[in-house]
């Protein structure tokens, strides 16, 4: 028998696998992707008592094998050790909720007929007697004839258990391999072997069948759900203002012990106004993301994202999408990424496809940076009545804008590009849970990890990248720095395209760094402007500022209605790339988005300058 | 009756399902959701905003949301 190395977590959705998953690894994980395929390979190690490591596979949730959506035929060729470059599993940890023995039951039997050696945990126990059921392991793993372990996650209960048990399922391949079954005779079989277990049931209580009489309720439902998510953005707004200004006054402080440690020269305007303001600038955003992503990743642990989907099944069904598209739509408000990825779970591909090319069009967390410079510096910070302000009102108009624009392109494209027979909505709608802190708290962590480090890299290095071409050649005696630099040639060039919609030469220079990543025009025009300054003085003077008396109004609401569409995020058009698997949808993406981002700066700058503005 | 008239907190026995009327890939989902011939069902709860779809059908232990069209597509008789 050769040593243990590899483990994974196989079940249907919602059977609390990511609890297990994070209980029985702690944060040692690693979240990837596999090669060749778009899915997320959440893998942990586990430590066998005898202190040996395992690494354990977290896979995502299936209901059989034989299934069609992108996540969950990943599940099938990795427990089938299908994946080039990646090993069949040695053990399979099948993990079953024990308070929906009947349906869990029927993907288990598929895979212990396989004849692999596997152990089921027998999990949330806990919230099985909640509702009235005393469940029999022994009964189950007689029937089963693999080992079963009671768990519950969150509570490490039973963990020690499980884990010896994967230490020696390697020496008990499961006792009789079953002939091939359809999915039917599985389900038969699957309420005989529950019955048998179930050893009493009482009248069950189901908290969350008198929860979903208020969430799901056709009228308060849709109230509550909008009342929550205003809830959302004003906590993303307001509740993060003040460790943003925080996190500022630590980039300026820093700013200040570099100028005043180092002397005056090229090296310090590289470390002051090239990396210091550039990263500084988007750094810090990450309370606003980690607020946003505290809600999505709550909203999603306590099971009420799917009664979100519910209600905003009817109004996407108008568009041609489900409800489905909701949750992947919603995370895009953090960032595209992780809401393209989330679209795997839908498993019509047309469907998928629409929600992908509209994803870009919510407005995610890196143009806040873009709004947040422009509405403060163009926008009088005046009430419009009722405690309304009308910074907020525009940005709130700009968050609409976004989204009515995406329901449009998805009303066209799936009457085009996309058209195929209307999509339904089927989804299992999971029990309430109490979201568990150290989960969130893990999750958490991931994401702000991930902004940080896109910041550390990308933009760090178009930062500097920048700075270097604003910098050199060196102008001479009279001339301006942006004018001689290489930069301010490419910018004179691609200023003649954008001069129509009143964008500058300034803009024309931050638009092609940002291609990188929207944010970057931030800390680009921080950049370019803290090179043309004059002195100390003037490059210390805030950036908004200096752009309220540099560009006119038409123009900063030109680049707004521009950043509202244009597709300026390499990463977005890479995962798309690697979702849609080819350069196909990606440029489709690109082209579309460029072209109504052109079109809607140009109406915006027109009308603002024909209303005198 | 179809599932679709089926009133709020009745439960009943799906008899048969035109698996015809839907797209072979949802059906697939259906089935395996347990949503097939033989299951017991009941309706809890139906619409948004005054529509009719979509449908939160109790199944088991687990509730399923699907649409109108697909509970149309399923015989169901008091049980």
């Amino acid at each position: 028998m050769t040593r243990l190395r590899t483990a994974a977590l196989v079940g249907n959705p919602n059977a609390g696998k990511s609890a297990l998953f994070n209980a029985l690894t702690g944060a040692r994980q690693k979240i990837a992707n596999y090669p060749g395929v778009t899915v997320e390979r959440k893998a942990g190690r586990l430590i066998l008592p005898s202190g040996e490591p395992v690494e354990l596979l977290d896979l995502p949730g299936s209901y059989a094998l034989d299934a069609v959506s992108p996540d969950e035929v990943v599940t099938r060729k990795a427990i089938l050790g299908e994946l080039s470059g990646e090993a069949a599993p040695q053990v399979l940890v099948i993990v079953l909720d024990a308070s929906n023995l009947e349906q869990h039951l029927v993907f288990a039997q598929e895979v212990i007929a396989l004849g692999r050696p596997c152990v089921v945990a027998l999990n949330m126990i806990d919230l099985a007697e909640r509702d009235g059921l005393t469940i029999d392991p022994a009964a189950l793993e007689t029937a089963l004839g693999v080992p079963v372990v009671a768990t519950v996650a969150v509570r490490r209960r039973g963990l020690d258990q499980l884990v010896a048990a994967i230490a020696e399922a390697q020496a008990r391949p499961p006792e009789h391999h079953r002939p091939h079954v359809d999915m039917t005779e599985r389900r038969v079989t699957a309420h005989a072997i529950a019955d048998a277990a179930i050893l009493s049931e009482t009248k069950r209580h189901r908290l969350h069948s008198r929860l979903d009489r208020v969430f799901l309720h056709p009228w308060l439902g849709p109230l509550i759900l909008f009342a929550l998510l205003f809830v959302v953005f004003q906590a993303v707004f307001a509740g993060a203002a003040p460790f943003a200004d925080a996190l500022q006054g630590l980039v300026d402080r820093l700013t200040a012990v570099v100028r005043g440690a180092l002397p005056a020269g090229l090296p310090r305007d590289l470390l002051t106004d090239g990396i210091l303001s550039g990263v500084g600038s988007v750094v810090v955003f990450l309370p606003q993301i980690v607020i946003l992503f505290f809600f999505i990743l709550t909203m999603e642990a306590s099971g009420y994202m799917a009664r979100a989907a519910f209600l905003m099944d009817r109004m996407m069904a108008h568009v041609g999408l489900s409800g489905r598209s909701f949750i992947p739509l919603l995370s895009s408000f953090a960032c595209a990424i992780p809401g393209i990825m989330a679209t795997r779970s839908i498993s019509d591909p047309k469907d998928r496809l629409t929600t992908i090319l509209i994803a870009p069009l919510m407005t995610c967390s890196a143009r806040l940076p873009v709004y947040g410079l422009i509405i403060a510096a163009f926008i009088p910070r005046r009430s419009v009545g009722l405690g309304v302000g009308l910074q907020g009102l525009v940005l709130f108009a700009l968050y609409v804008f976004g989204i009515v624009a995406a329901m449009i392109v998805a009303l066209v494209l799936r009457r085009s590009v996309t058209k195929g027979a209307a999509s339904g909505f089927i989804m299992e709608l999971p029990k309430y849970q109490m979201p568990r802190p150290r989960d969130l708290a893990l999750g958490l962590f991931q994401r702000a990890w991930i902004f940080l480090r896109r910041a550390g890299t990308i933009i760090f290095t178009v930062t500097i990248v920048l700075w270097l071409l604003l910098n050199f050649p060196r102008a001479e005696a009279g001339q301006d720095q942006v004018d001689a630099s290489v930069a301010g040639h490419i910018a004179n060039g691609l200023a003649v395209v954008v001069e129509p919609i009143g964008f500058n030469r300034d803009i024309a220079l931050a638009l092609i760094p940002a291609m990188a990543a929207r944010e970057v025009a931030v800390s680009s025009l921080a950049t370019s402007y803290a090179v043309s300054a004059k002195n100390d003085t003037e490059q210390a003077m805030k950036l908004g500022g200096r752009l309220a008396g540099q560009w006119s109004l038409p123009t900063a609401l030109a680049f707004l209605a521009w950043f509202v569409f244009a597709p300026q995020c390499l990463s977005t058009i890479a995962v798309t790339r690697r979702e849609t698997n080819g350069w196909k949808w990606p440029g489709f993406m690109l082209l579309y988005l460029f072209a109504l981002a052109y079109i809607a700066a140009g109406i915006t700058y027109w009308s603002a300058v024909a209303l005198g503005l | 009756m179809t599932l679709d008239l089926l009133p709020i907190g009745e439960s009943a026995r799906i008899v048969a399902i035109d698996w015809t009327a839907l797209v072979p890939e949802e059906a697939h989902r259906l089935r395996a959701l347990g949503v097939d011939n033989g299951a017991r069902v009941a309706v809890a709860h139906r619409g948004v905003l005054g529509g009719a779809d979509p449908i939160a059908l109790e199944i088991g232990r687990m509730t399923v949301a699907l649409r109108r069209v697909h509970a149309r597509a399923m015989q169901v008789e008091p049980a």
